[in-house]
C-alpha cells in the first residue's frame, strides 16, 4: 500500500477534492481516493501483469484446448449427421428396391397360380369331356343293345300273337262252319290282312 | 456506505489484497486481477469443463459453448474472410473475455475489469501490434498501400495519406476508449441513480415517494447495460476483424 508516493497522493487530493465524500471506504483506502480510479497511473502496472499472465493463460487454453475441441464436436456432429443422412438415404434406396423386387416377384407368382389354375381348369375339363363321352357312348351302346333286344323280342311277341291269331282263327273258322279250317289259307288271308 | 453520500466513482477502486512487488514493477493481487481471474475461469469452465463430454447430443452449457464458438467463427469469417480464421483463437479470447468481464462486471457489488482504460488499451494496442506485426509479415512494405487508396489522383493523395495514417494512429485510441467509457459512463449512471434513490430515502417525507422512480430507471438502465456489455465486447471483436483484415488485404 506504500507503494504510491506520498506527494503523488497529497498532490492527487488537491486535485479532486470533491472525491473526499468517500474518505469512510472499506478497507481503509482512504489515501488511493485521488483522481479518478481509472486514470491514476500507480494501478496500472499491477492490471498490466495480471492482464497480461491471465489473459495469456486464456488464449493458450482456448487456442490449444477449448477451440479444437469444440470445433472437433461441430465437425463430428456434421460428419455424423450426413453420414447418417447417407446410410438412412441408403436404406431408403434399398428398402425401395426390395419393395419393387417383392412386387415383381408378387406379379411373377400371381401370373403362375393363375396358369396352374388355368391348366387344373383345362385339364378338369378335359378329363370330364373325356369321361362324358365314353360314358354317353357306353349308354348309347346299352340303348343300342336294348334296343335291338326289344326289336327281337317284339318280332318274337309278334310271331306268337300270327300263331295265337291263327289258332283263334281256325277254332272260329271251326266252331261257325263246324268243318277244320284250311291253316295255310288263313296264314295267307293274315298276311293279307296285315 | 453512509446514505448521505454514495459515491459513483467508488466502484472502480482498485484495492490491493496482496501488495506486492518484482524488480521494481508492483504485481500486487487486486480486486482487478480478482475479477480478471473471475472472467478468465467464467470462459474457461463454459468452454473446457462444459464441453469435456464431447457430446453429439449437447448438454445445456455445451450448446451455448458451441453457439459462442459458431457466433464469432461467423464474425471471423464474414470480416476477415478465410485467411482471418488464423486469429479466430485470439478474437474468440478477446470477446469472451471482454464479454463475460462485463457481464460479471454488471453483478452488483462486483468490479469491471472492462471499466479501466489501462485493460481496454492494453487490449487495442495488442491488437494494433498484430495488425501491424502480420501485415508487415504478410505483405513486407505493400502493407503500407494501405495508406494509399488505390486509384486515386497524386495531388489528392497528398491530403489522403497523411488522412490514413491519422486514421491508422486512431484506431487504437477509439478501441480503448469505445469500451472503457461505455462501460465506465453505464457503471456511474447506474450508480447515480443508485445513489438517488438513496438521497430520496434519506431526504423523508415528499421525497420518500418519488424514491421509486430512479428505481425504475435503474431497471431500464441495466437492461440497457446487459445489451452494452454484449454489443461493446462484439463490437471491439468486430472492429480487431476489420484490423485483421486489413492487415491481411492491404490494397484497398
Amino acid at each position: 500500500m506504500a507503494i504510491i508516493s506520498s506527494a503523488y497522493a497529497a498532490e492527487a487530493e488537491q486535485e479532486a477534492p470533491e472525491t473526499h465524500e468517500s474518505v469512510g471506504a472499506p478497507g481503509g483506502e482512504a489515501h488511493h481516493e485521488g483522481g479518478f480510479p481509472p486514470f491514476q497511473t500507480e494501478n496500472f502496472a499491477p492490471q498490466l501483469v495480471w492482464l497480461v499472465l491471465i489473459f495469456g493463460f486464456l488464449y493458450l487454453l482456448m487456442s490449444r484446448i477449448a477451440l479444437p475441441r469444440v470445433g472437433g464436436i461441430i465437425e463430428n456432429r456434421d460428419a455424423k449427421i450426413a453420414a447418417d443422412l447417407d446410410a438412412s438415404r441408403e436404406m431408403q434406396a434399398k428398402a425401395q428396391a426390395a419393395a419393387a423386387a417383392n412386387d415383381e416377384n408378387l406379379r411373377l407368382r400371381r401370373e403362375e397360380a393363375q396358369t396352374i389354375g388355368r391348366d387344373a381348369q383345362q385339364k378338369i375339363a378335359n378329363e370330364t369331356a373325356a369321361q362324358r363321352t365314353r360314358a354317353e357312348s357306353e349308354a348309347s351302346e346299352k340303348i343300342r343293345a336294348a334296343e335291338a333286344r326289344i326289336a327281337e323280342a317284339k318280332s318274337a311277341a309278334l310271331a306268337n300273337v300270327e300263331g295265337i291269331a291263327l289258332d283263334a282263327a281256325a277254332s272260329i273258322v271251326e266252331k261257325l262252319t263246324g268243318a277244320p279250317a284250311d291253316r295255310a289259307k288263313l296264314a295267307a288271308q293274315y298276311k293279307a290282312v296285315n | 456506505m453512509s446514505a448521505e453520500a454514495p459515491n459513483p466513482i467508488e466502484q472502480f477502486e482498485l484495492h490491493r489484497y496482496f501488495p506486492h512487488q518484482i524488480a521494481g514493477v508492483e504485481t500486487s493481487f487486486t480486486n482487478a486481477s480478482l475479477y480478471m481471474l473471475l472472467a478468465a475461469v467464467g470462459v474457461v469452465l463454459l468452454m473446457v469443463v462444459a464441453t469435456s463430454r464431447k457430446a453429439i447430443v449437447p448438454g445445456r452449457f455445451q450448446a451455448l459453448a458451441e453457439m459462442l464458438y459458431e457466433f464469432v467463427a461467423n464474425t471471423v469469417r464474414q470480416t476477415a474472410g478465410k485467411e482471418g480464421m488464423k486469429f479466430f483463437p485470439f478474437v474468440f479470447s478477446l470477446f469472451s473475455f471482454i464479454l463475460i468481464s462485463n457481464l460479471i462486471g454488471l453483478i452488483p457489488y462486483t468490479y469491471s475489469v472492462t471499466s479501466q482504460i489501462v485493460v481496454t488499451a492494453a487490449f487495442a494496442v495488442l491488437v494494433i501490434l498484430l495488425v501491424t506485426a502480420y501485415g508487415f509479415y504478410r505483405n513486407g512494405f505493400g502493407f503500407l498501400k494501405l495508406f494509399v487508396p488505390h486509384g486515386v489522383p497524386l495531388p489528392v493523395l497528398v491530403i489522403l495519406v497523411p488522412i490514413e495514417i491519422i486514421s491508422f494512429l486512431s484506431r487504437p485510441v477509439s478501441l480503448s476508449i469505445r469500451l472503457f467509457a461505455n462501460i465506465l459512463a453505464g457503471h456511474v449512471t447506474l450508480a447515480v441513480f443508485g445513489g438517488f434513490v438513496v438521497l430520496l430515502l434519506a431526504a423523508g417525507g415528499v421525497y420518500q415517494a418519488l424514491a421509486p422512480i430512479p428505481l425504475l430507471a435503474i431497471i431500464a438502465l441495466y437492461a440497457l447495460e446487459l445489451l452494452v456489455a454484449f454489443l461493446q465486447a462484439f463490437v471491439f471483436s468486430v472492429l480487431t476483424c476489420v484490423y485483421l483484415n486489413d492487415a491481411i488485404h492491404p490494397g484497398h
